[in-house]
């Protein structure tokens, strides 16, 4: 019945987290009554839990997550959708369009091959393939901006306290943000010295995502980004 | 009387044979249990999920993993858990005379082994379907390629996030003049008497690679083990200093936050020109 290490400390896979009964949380694994993580990340320790907020990790999709994800092939009546997540997306006809079908329908007109959506998922199937809808308000294909890679993990990160840091990026620099869960932000602004500004700032926060005092420390950032502009 | 002066003169010589035993040293200069200079870098490639560079000696080999991500071609996934593919290749200028880029018999030999390495370090049952892809390049060999590819190969696939039981660390053991080195080089690879690479997870305390070429007896087969992984546990630390760095936790979270305060008070007097 002991903790190997102190609250947010840096763990690497295969490290002692606990010895004794504790529930497990994510990113760990238990072999006889002693824990251990499995991916780099910080331990944390709750009442009966223990977990590790991992830096390093791919996407895992979960139903009602707004993900941007890129058309890579299309097929009888689908889309073959690339999110980041180890299996590909499935967009098919009457999640892109709400009319009924028709004979002479040609789904290159809706999406191509190489183009990118804005899209929610609605359901994963059996095989944990996850299904994707465009039907509702602020999804579908995007024409402007571009997209930011960064590792889904640090999300919740970015987007802050009920929003906090990421409405202050949005204030700050009047650009368009859209976060997808699994890791790619569309950033689009009245400028490139805005749009820039803000893929700084979202760099800089994946680099120190796992060091407290964030939301600060990207704001005088930004002050500091936008004297430059001046 | 004429015995006394040979008894001395013996007893003279004999602390100069132990001397020239003591000063055995390997054709670098290195000690038995010595290990190459290592270096090795975490989230070196841009584009790769996770990647990692080492130096091991004069070996300089570049690692990048993939995934875990849709199979192609799809009729070789599994569909209980993921399958992990390795390419090992050496860059035609990596080896002097150059070398064929096409994958020979002992680039699938190496390829092969480091797969089973380092399979059991990883959940691959937690991916139905998907492949991880390890990719090998070495830029330049020196000996000992096979146990540097799989140490590179373990940090980037912490870094690539892929949920792992633990770390796996390589290091080679061998016979030279009747005597057992650690760490290979390419020399004592080649005019040594036998050569055994050694993977093993330290937490874990398990062997996941065990080869031997050459003559070795029981006992020193053994020996040998044991200070390959001697030798392991030294390069697992130097592995996990790879990754902490990435997160620049060494200085332990300070050091970030003091970088940063300079900047600032640089800054201050233009901002004060700014509002003016």
């Amino acid at each position: 019945m002991s903790a190997h290490y102190q609250d947010r400390d840096l763990v690497l896979p295969g490290d002692v987290l606990y010895e004794g009964r504790i529930r497990t949380g994510e990113n760990t694994f238990r072999s006889q009554e002693v824990v251990f993580a499995t991916r780099i990340g910080l331990v944390t320790y709750s009442q009966d839990n223990v977990y590790v907020v991992a830096l390093e990790s791919r996407y895992n999709p979960l139903v009602n997550d707004l993900v941007i994800g890129e058309v890579i092939d299309i097929e009888l009546g689908e889309w073959i959708i690339d999110i980041g997540a180890q299996s590909d997306a499935s967009l098919s006809i009457p999640d892109a369009v709400d009319r009924p079908f028709r004979t002479d329908f040609i789904m290159t007109r809706i999406l191509d091959v190489g183009d990118t959506v804005i899209t929610k998922i609605v359901d994963l199937d059996r095989r944990r393939t996850p299904i994707l809808s465009i039907l509702g308000p602020g999804l579908g294909k995007v024409y402007e901006g571009f997209i930011l890679k960064i590792t889904p993990s640090k999300i919740p990160r970015l987007i802050g306290k009920k929003g906090s840091m990421i409405n202050m990026i949005i204030k700050e620099t009047g650009c368009r943000v859209t976060i997808g869960q699994n890791g790619r932000i569309l950033v689009s602004g009245p400028n490139r010295e805005r749009e820039e500004m803000v893929v700084k700032v979202i760099e800089k926060i994946e680099q120190e995502a796992h060091i407290s005092g964030l939301t600060n420390r990207t704001q005088d950032y930004l002050k500091k980004l936008k004297e430059k502009l001046r | 009387m004429s015995k006394k002066p040979t008894t001395k003169k013996t007893a003279v010589r004999k602390p100069a044979r132990s001397k020239k035993t003591v000063a055995w040293k390997r054709s670098d200069g290195r000690a038995f249990d010595e290990l190459r200079n290592l270096k090795i870098e975490s989230g070196v490639l841009p584009n790769a999920d996770g990647s990692a560079y080492i130096e091991m000696g004069r070996n300089k080999i570049i690692c990048g993993v993939f995934g875990p991500r849709e199979m192609h071609p799809k009729h070789q996934a599994k569909p209980n858990e993921a399958v992990l593919r390795c390419r090992y290749h050496m860059a035609p200028f990596s080896v002097d005379p150059r070398r064929s880029p096409a994958p020979s018999r002992r680039d699938q030999e190496i390829s092969m082994v480091m797969r089973s390495a380092l399979e059991p370090a990883v959940f691959l049952e937690r991916y139905p379907r998907a492949s991880i892809d390890v990719y090998i390049e070495v830029l330049e060999a020196d000996g000992g390629t096979r146990c540097a590819s799989i140490n590179a190969a373990a940090v980037a696939l912490v870094d690539a996030g892929i949920p792992m039981r633990d770390l796996v660390a390589a290091c080679a053991t061998g016979k030279i003049e009747d005597k057992l080195i650690l760490d290979l080089g390419d020399y004592e690879d080649k005019k040594g008497q036998s050569d055994m690479p050694v993977a093993y997870m330290p937490k874990l305390n398990k062997v996941t690679l065990l080869q031997m070429d050459g003559i070795m007896s029981t006992k020193e087969a053994e020996e040998a083990i044991n200070l390959a992984i001697e030798g392991c546990k030294k390069i697992y630390e130097v592995q996990r200093e790879a990754l902490k760095k990435k997160y620049g936790i060494d200085q332990n979270q300070v050091k970030p936050e003091k970088e940063f305060q300079p900047e600032e008070v640089e800054e201050e007097p233009q901002s004060e020109e700014g509002h003016q």
